[in-house]
């Protein structure tokens, strides 16, 4: 069930092309020579990140990703694929939120003071490539909160207006992946400016490129490409619809917000605390967390403040301290409040989920919690879990 | 001039009480002036009657040695004070000390103990009414408890 | 219909704007009002009863605290803090020309527009008398627009009670009620004593005709919000003011979350009705 509706961007309609691996590199530089600091997937400390790339061949060929609940390796593949893997511990919040900035700065003169609006700046604006279509909804979801709410937020708001997005659609999924049953995917339909479907097979390796936006169809012009045939786009759609099939979890999103609303004594709640150990690990890897805190410092002359915005997780003791003590003391109340959060109160907050199925969460806790379990458990009234 | 019986029958207390009950206890009623700074019963004393306040201010106290006198309550204009006649030992545990000048009907505790006795319905009529002020006296003082407005 | 007025705010609401400080008045031992005039170029700071600002102390950190001064005086902010911790401590430390770092007003106000023309409850506890203070101001500067005020009023002990000559004043305003009363008595204390729901029964209150705003620690609200139905009124007209931990103010921290709402943007002050069902949620 769609748990997702997006803002339909007017599609600017031009027709696919096909590239092959050499022309990708040259898409990589093309970006550079636009001006753009190009992060893409890459490969360190044993997983695929995103990073500063100058060149497609620090790009992760040949390598693939098994996940689980709490279980991540990378694998050597049998073919070349560049892109033959799901997600990283990493998202794209990574540069468009990012997790430490200064906000201003403040002199001290005398009882008075001075305040300095100089937030920081990255350098180049960003390129990304390799964006999937979980992560391009998670992109939508944080544009809801951080740039179409009451307020706008300037650091997220100047990244965001100046990236210029290459998509990639899945050929595969991991075990962990749910993007079909919340709706953000496989397919990434809207809000990029070049999307690509990697096609390989013994006889070649090529990659469908649609252009979704002017720029985009400006840069795809300039590369060495053949138009597109029908055999290519159906080689592509079947393997975009195999990473659909493929996927083993779901999460039913049906009432989901009176389900949880009114489940909030539910001893599942008690079996889950038992398990989570409140690490924070799943804020840290998700692509809609976008909580933070603000901290004030100075230099130890006491002249001279700052003002600095760091990510925050909601399972912290910290984060709802009001005089006296914490509101959510239990790992059972932090561990309710982000998944109530997460999947229903999103809902109400803003509109859509804040879930988009890309199964981090799932993947990088240390325990192995399973949201889309969790959910069912809830739904289904029963409260053995996993072991 | 109003009468002790239209007062009492009108008074919240006693709502819904039957004309025969209301008759009664008019009976058992008079009137009762306190000057400011007096008080109106002490600690320790024998409890046979208790008070309708009418107007002015009265203070609940506890006296406690090398100290003045404790407030733990006060009570005003339509107020019950004094419930220690209901059960034995039948002593008040308050002093009762009217701040202002303070007016009350005051009913006689003793003979409505001896009426209740006999009439079990007057009895229960009396008691649900006094049990309500006993909770919310005690749901008030647990609050009080609390202290909800200290730093923590 | 909005119950709850909002009011745009000036200039970025992620910078301080500079003001200096004024007059500081100690209200009780742990608790001063600081007064605050602009230090720059801006157009005072408008603001509706109920909305709170973001306090900055150089170097020490903010706090999110509510104006307590007269919506009508549009110079000066006023609000009333309880050292209580490092930063309200380096805030009521403030002299008089130092400056502070105020951002906002943020929030939803008290729901003055449509309790007009209606009696109004105000039930304080302890500090939450400080968010009320611009109601009252606000009533008994346009009396014409709004029925009877009945304030009913809790402190701590005789000491922590606030404004006291403005109880005062107020008291004697025409179709006005003020009762007070305090949790511990006190030895030359000769006013009342007891939980603020026991004013309750001396209050002369027309509940159909009645708004109820009411503010001070959550599990006052809890038994007061109780005792307004209790004596009549409706939950969409009682009106409640609460706190989260808040770092931003703006809606992006996240912080301030209680249930589906965001303290600082779809609050601090909320309809009854609307959450009464998250009050009485252990640990929201």
């Amino acid at each position: 069930m769609q748990a997702h509706g997006f803002e339909v961007y007017r599609l600017v309609e031009k027709t696919p092309k096909v590239i092959d691996v050499g022309a990708l590199g040259s898409l990589v530089k093309a970006l550079i020579v636009r001006g753009y600091e190009v992060i893409g997937p890459t490969v360190r400390d044993n997983a695929i990140v995103f990073d500063h790339i100058e060149s497609s061949e620090e790009l992760p060929a040949g390598w693939t990703d098994e996940q689980a609940p709490g279980h991540y390796r990378l694998k050597r593949r049998k073919d070349k694929a560049i892109f033959g893997y799901a997600v990283g511990p990493q998202s794209w919040k990574k540069y468009l939120h990012p997790a430490d900035v200064k906000l201003w700065s403040a002199e001290r003169q005398g009882g008075t003071f001075r305040i300095l609006n100089n937030e920081s700046q990255p350098k180049r604006p960003y390129a990304f490539l390799g964006v999937r279509g979980c992560d391009l909804a998670a992109i939508a979801v944080q544009d809801r909160v951080l740039i179409k709410d009451k307020y706008r937020d300037p650091i997220y708001g100047s990244r965001r207006d100046s990236t210029f997005i290459v998509a990639v659609q899945c050929t595969q999924a991991a075990a962990t992946c749910f993007c079909a049953s919340m709706g953000t995917g496989p397919q990434a339909k809207q809000g990029f400016d070049l999307s690509l479907t990697e096609l390989l097979d013994d006889n070649r390796h090529v990659f469908l490129v649609h252009a979704g936006s002017e720029r985009g169809a400006a840069l795809l012009s300039e590369l060495e490409a053949a138009p597109a045939t029908k055999e290519h786009l159906q080689q592509a759609e079947t393997a975009v619809e195999a990473a659909a099939q493929q996927q083993v979890r779901n999460l039913d999103n049906t009432g989901i917000t009176e389900l949880l609303y009114q489940n909030f004594e539910h001893p599942r709640w008690d079996n889950v605390a038992a398990r989570c150990l409140t690490c924070a690990n799943c804020t840290m890897v998700c692509p809609t967390c976008f909580c933070t805190t603000v901290e004030d410092v100075s230099d130890v002359s006491g002249e001279h403040a700052e003002r600095w915005r760091r990510w925050d997780s909601c399972f912290t003791l910290n984060f709802s301290y009001i005089h006296g003590g914490s509101v959510r003391a239990s790992a059972k109340s932090r561990y309710r409040q982000w998944m109530t959060h997460k999947l229903a109160a999103w809902l109400d907050q803003f509109g859509t989920s804040g879930c988009v199925g890309c199964g981090r969460c799932i993947t990088w806790c240390p325990v192995g919690i399973d949201i889309t379990e969790e959910v069912r458990a809830i739904r289904e009234g029963g409260i053995n879990g996993n072991p | 001039m109003e009468t002790l019986e239209r007062i009492i029958a009108e008074h919240p207390f006693f709502r819904g009480l039957e004309s025969s009950y209301t008759g009664l206890l008019t009976g058992c009623a008079a009137n009762a002036r306190f000057a400011g700074g007096t008080y109106i019963f002490k600690e320790g004393g024998e409890a046979n009657e208790f008070y309708l306040i009418r107007s002015g201010k009265v203070a609940l106290e506890l006296s406690a040695p090398q100290r003045k006198p404790i407030v733990v309550e006060t009570l005003a204009e339509g107020d019950i004070l004094g419930w220690s006649w209901l059960f034995p030992p039948y002593l008040w545990k308050f002093n009762a000390h009217a701040t202002v000048e303070t007016r009350a009907i005051v009913l006689d505790g003793k003979c409505l103990r001896g009426k209740c006795e006999q009439n079990h319905d007057l009895g229960y009529e009396v008691l649900k009414r006094f049990s309500q002020i006993t909770a919310q006296r005690l749901n008030a003082t647990r609050l009080q408890l609390l202290d909800i407005y200290g730093a923590r | 219909m909005l119950e709850t007025e909002t009011l745009q705010i000036t200039g970025d609401p992620m910078l301080p704007q500079r003001y200096a400080v004024r007059h500081v008045t100690k209200e009780t031992p742990d608790t001063f009002s600081l007064s605050l005039e602009p230090e720059d170029e801006v157009n005072g700071m408008a603001f509706k009863p109920g909305q709170f600002s973001m306090l900055w102390v150089f170097g020490v950190g903010e706090l999110p605290i509510s104006i307590s001064g007269d919506p009508a005086n549009h110079g000066r902010l006023v609000y009333t803090v309880r050292s209580v911790g490092n930063a309200t401590h380096a805030f009521v430390s403030r002299k008089v020309g130092d400056t502070v770092g105020v951002r906002g007003p943020f929030g939803t106000g008290w729901p003055m527009e449509s309790a007009r023309g209606r009696d109004i409850v105000v039930v304080a506890g302890g500090i939450g008398l400080a968010p009320l203070r611009p109601v009252i101001y606000e009533v008994l500067n346009h009396r014409q627009d709004y029925g009877r005020l009945v304030l009913l009023y809790g402190a701590r002990s005789p000491r922590d009670v606030l404004y006291r000559k403005e109880l005062a004043a107020w008291a004697r305003q025409a179709e006005t009620q003020v009762l007070t009363t305090v949790d511990y008595g006190g030895l030359s204390w000769h006013g009342r004593v007891g939980v603020v729901t026991t004013l309750f029964k001396y209050a002369r209150l027309q509940p159909a005709r009645s708004v109820a705003m009411a503010c001070g620690p959550e599990i006052m609200m809890r038994f007061v919000t109780r005792e307004l139905e209790t004596q009549g009124l409706k939950r969409e007209d009682i009106y409640v003011s609460m706190e989260r931990n808040m770092k931003c103010a703006v809606g992006f921290c996240g912080h301030c979350q209680y249930g589906p709402h965001f303290i600082c943007k779809d609050g601090p002050v909320f309809r009854y009705d609307r959450i009464q069902p998250l009050l009485e949620k252990y640990e929201l």
